[in-house]
């Protein structure tokens, strides 16, 4: 029996450039298509038509509500809670302090069945909306717990 | 002078190898980070900040989001509408799809609003009158996560 000869083996060249080709193609794509997704939330309200909403129960608690008053700019110009208008730096600071004190969120997590309705100008600029829903529905501790407060708001119907 | 003979060229090999370990790393990278979930995002909208508007445990059943720009115009399914009442129409459409072509019905529906924090208010309401027209009645008004207290400290 003859054995073949070892020695001479072929120089095997691995071809490098088609798979370093589709690999910087991957990585363009993945880079395009890269998106930085900032973290959003929402803030559920639920507004049935005012067909649906009279056959709906009264509530046994008084309906709060928050005015939201605008300069011609659409700046806030004033904050009233109920009759009371909240004056100083941080009128929402004030308005979720009232709603604290009357909901007593001491001991749970709140008042289910309250209602807050805001009734807020047409031109008010919605960033201070969000500041009154923020003040309404919630507020966030030194631990970064949160705790909820009044869960039912709505808006006020259009007075147009 | 004499010009030194160069000696045989031998052909230069660089080692590849650490390019495309790095290639492959970054590949990695990216496949793990990279999001193919259909974002409800649009640049056009800059959020007003909460910081209770945490991300929702539980992603909604087929939601309608509708996007509201500073200048009072919609983006709705990807199209931009400049009035009320083409995203009226769009909507009333919507609504006969849901009607005949599934069983939910268009009060289980969610509405998420995404407006920009200096649009009107008044025009967020409006879009909301239109949706309760419509039979919409769940609605989730969306705001930009931010640790910071928004409502200030007195």
């Amino acid at each position: 029996m003859k054995f073949r000869n070892t020695d001479h083996r072929e120089h095997i060249v691995l071809q490098m450039t088609p798979m370093i080709d589709i690999v910087f193609q991957l990585m363009v794509f993945f880079v395009f298509t890269f998106k930085i997704v900032e973290p959003e939330g929402d803030f559920n309200i639920r507004m049935p038509s005012d067909q649906t909403s009279t056959a709906s129960a009264v509530s046994e608690t008084p309906l709060l509500r928050v005015r939201l008053r605008a300069t011609p700019e659409g700046e806030l110009a004033r904050v009233q809670f109920g009759d009371v208008a909240l004056e100083g730096d941080a009128p929402f600071y004030h308005l979720q302090s009232r709603i604290r004190s009357l909901i007593g969120d001491d001991a749970g997590p709140g008042s289910s069945d309250q209602e807050v309705e805001i009734d807020a100008d047409y031109n008010l600029k919605y960033r201070y909306a969000m500041n009154a829903i923020t003040a309404i529905t919630g507020y966030v501790d030194d631990n970064g717990e949160q705790h909820k407060l009044v869960e039912k708001v709505r808006f006020a119907p259009l007075s147009e | 002078m004499r010009i030194q003979q160069r000696g045989p060229q031998g052909v230069v090999e660089g080692d590849l190898t650490p390019m495309i370990d790095m290639a492959f790393l970054l590949i990695a990278f990216f496949m793990f980070v990279i999001n193919f979930s259909e974002v409800e995002q649009d640049q056009r909208v800059t959020l007003p900040a909460s910081e209770l508007a945490r991300p929702p445990e539980a992603p909604y059943e087929q939601p309608l989001t509708i996007h509201l720009t500073d200048n009072d115009h919609f983006i709705y399914g990807g199209k931009e509408l400049l009035t009320i009442g083409a995203l009226r129409s769009e909507l009333l459409q919507e609504t006969q799809i849901i009607q005949r072509l599934t069983t939910k019905k268009v009060a289980d529906v969610t509405v998420i609003i995404r407006a920009d924090e200096d649009a009107k208010t008044g025009m967020v309401q409006r879009v909301i009158q239109i949706c309760q027209q419509l039979g919409f009645e769940k609605f989730a008004l969306r705001g930009q996560w931010t640790k910071d207290h928004t409502i200030g400290e007195g």
